[in-house]
């Protein structure tokens, strides 16, 4: 039976994509496993996988109000009923701003003079490669467009179907940061999340919001708190904090630069170098297995 | 003037960035002419600012989206709004009518295409903002609901509440959250310059690009970098500054006495005060691009 591990952390830059990159690593030694970028709004386990493409997909986001100069009589209308200040008058036609513009058709019903259209969206691109851990799924979301959680839940889907279709164990999926939009559409379907947070008020913080956003979906999680050594007391606090919540703390990794050099050098920091860091992710790695994959244990939930 | 700090990468500094600038130039400090800073602390799903400034919040404010509601005395079940709904957060199902305040933008064309007017609005509360003070800064923030998925609509709100229409000299500081998709628009619509805040990394060369492309490609604004954790990874993003004439205003070294601070919610200017003088030395750089540009522009 095919399982689906997401990393997250509410707040950004952790470790996610490192986390990830060595899992991937660390699994693909022992199992078949799948690989989805989620965060496609700013990729990053590409430039550490060394990824092949395989296939390239154009993705069609939400479409965007187009206004026909020719046509428009400046009645002001369509200004009037967008909620999204996309509309501005011109001198000789109104004009939509394609970056605000949320493609609600709102000024396109109400346009007495059929002056307006809807433009479907070219807003990114998604890919399937090969790696030496599986295959990746990832994308590339356009500056500055809408429906990032369609493209996250697109990528996701194709590595599930592959995964079911090859027999995959493991669909290891690199969430985006915060706990909003595409976050939700990141954790929808999985066994667990895996929570990466660094020791400081701002990561307690952020651990309390999206471990609120998996609870509130229904997704079992697991902590690994990343920089473990940056601040003792901290992370002891946030140790206290998933005991009392009863979320495992699976993993302690020690901050080194070695992880950083392994980023410089594109590798997983697993396979880049042996030493404390490797060695934590390895101690993780196994328990991470046996709570995911362990028929024992799928038996509680 | 409105400066947003954004990233593309989460975790690089931003909200250390933007905490320290308004620090450095609040009132009572020797500043470089705009007193009493206004902070917008806009990651709602993550917002941290208020952890470091520790305001104290006086007025709060629920927001959320207008969600239509419907009249079934008025309801012909004729289904016209769930034809005119783009994001099907409306379905008439036989003579059920079902909302989905999820999926719905709050953009009214329901309302508006009903024809026997059986729709009106309700507010489905999704977040909160607030606003207070602190030591000479003028604070607010904005709070997504855990659960909920629309972070733009907050952001906006919380613009049109604090952000005066003319911000003229005033300062502005808006934290933004990490990524490149809407909510980081959203932050940066408006703004006077965009202040990227990246680390030395591959992954931080890569989402600064992306950054880039949003904010000066897309937006048309003025950007300049804050290279944080400088000397921890390669010389990509130099190249990269370089090759794209984005002015490098700032750099902060990797110091282990930073990261202990940070990770006690200590800003940066209390444990290392020098740096005071270096941030209002980026203020006045980015002050001084934005008034050159304005005037090339003229």
């Amino acid at each position: 039976m095919m399982k689906q591990l997401v990393i997250l952390s509410g707040k950004g830059g952790t470790g996610k994509t490192t986390v990830a990159a060595a899992l991937a690593h660390l699994a693909s030694r022992e199992l078949p496993v799948v690989l989805a970028d989620a965060d496609v709004d700013a990729a990053n386990l590409e430039l550490v996988l060394d990824p092949v493409k395989q296939e390239e997909h154009g993705f069609m986001g939400g479409q965007v109000a187009v206004i026909d100069p020719e046509k428009c009589t400046t009645c002001g209308i369509c200004a009037e009923v967008c909620r999204f200040d996309a509309v501005t008058p011109g001198d000789e036609a109104y004009r939509v701003d394609p970056l605000a513009c949320e493609g609600c058709a709102s000024c396109y019903y109400q346009c007495p003079d059929e002056a307006i259209d809807l433009e479907e969206q070219h807003a990114g691109m998604w890919f399937r490669s090969d790696t030496r851990f599986g295959p990746l799924f990832h994308a590339h979301l356009f500056a500055g467009q809408e429906n990032s959680g369609k493209l996250v839940t697109l990528v996701k889907q194709q590595g599930r179907l592959r995964a079911v279709d090859t027999g995959a164990e493991l669909l290891l999926v690199d969430g985006p940061p915060g706990i909003g939009c595409p976050v939700i559409s990141a954790s929808a379907g999985a066994d667990m999340a895996l929570h990466v947070v660094e020791p400081t008020v701002s990561g307690m913080h952020d651990l309390e919001r999206i471990l609120g956003t998996t609870d509130h979906f229904g997704v079992p999680s697991l902590v690994a708190i990343n920089k473990a050594d940056l601040n003792l007391a901290r992370c002891e606090g946030i140790a206290a904090f998933c005991a009392e919540r009863g979320v495992k703390v699976v993993g302690r990794i020690p901050y080194d630069t070695v992880v950083t050099e392994a980023m410089v050098h594109g590798q997983p920091v697993t396979d880049y170098a042996d030493g404390t860091v490797t060695e934590a992710l390895g101690e993780m790695w196994s328990r991470i297995r046996e709570r995911l994959l362990s028929g024992r244990e799928e038996q509680r939930w | 003037m409105i400066i947003t700090v954004a990233s593309g990468k989460g975790g690089t500094g931003k909200t250390t960035v933007a905490v320290n600038l308004a620090l450095s130039l609040a009132a009572g400090q020797e500043s470089v002419g705009s007193a009493n800073p206004l902070f917008l602390d806009c990651d709602v799903e993550e917002p941290n600012a208020a952890l470091f400034l520790k305001p104290t919040i006086r007025e709060h404010r629920e927001v959320g989206q207008m969600i239509p509601e419907v009249d079934f005395e008025k309801c012909t079940y004729c289904g016209r709004c769930a034809e005119v709904c783009q994001y099907h957060a409306i379905a008439v199902v036989g003579e059920k009518v079902l909302v989905f305040p999820e999926l719905c933008h709050g953009c009214g064309s329901c309302t508006l295409n009903c024809p026997t007017e059986a729709i009106h609005e309700v507010l489905d509360v999704i977040g909160t903002i607030g606003r207070g003070r602190v030591d000479g800064i003028e604070f607010a923030q904005g709070t997504l609901n855990v659960g909920e998925p629309m972070a733009v609509p907050i952001i906006r709100q919380l613009k049109q509440w604090v952000i005066p229409p003319q911000p003229g000299d005033r300062l502005v500081i808006l934290d933004a959250s990490p990524g490149t998709a809407c909510p980081v628009v959203e932050s940066m619509r408006g703004a006077d310059f965009v202040l990227m805040v990246t680390e030395p990394t591959p992954f931080g060369l890569h989402d600064l690009r992306l950054a880039v492309e949003v904010a000066r490609d897309e937006l048309g604004l003025p950007v300049g970098v804050v290279v944080n954790r400088d000397g921890v990874g390669d010389q990509g993003v130099d190249e990269y500054c370089e090759a794209e004439d984005i002015p490098i205003l700032m750099r902060i070294p990797l110091d282990r006495r930073i990261a202990e601070a940070y990770s006690e919610g200590t800003p940066l200017v209390e444990v290392l005060p020098d740096y005071r003088e270096q941030f209002q030395a980026l203020y006045a750089a980015i002050a001084r691009l934005v008034v050159d540009r304005k005037g090339a522009r003229a």
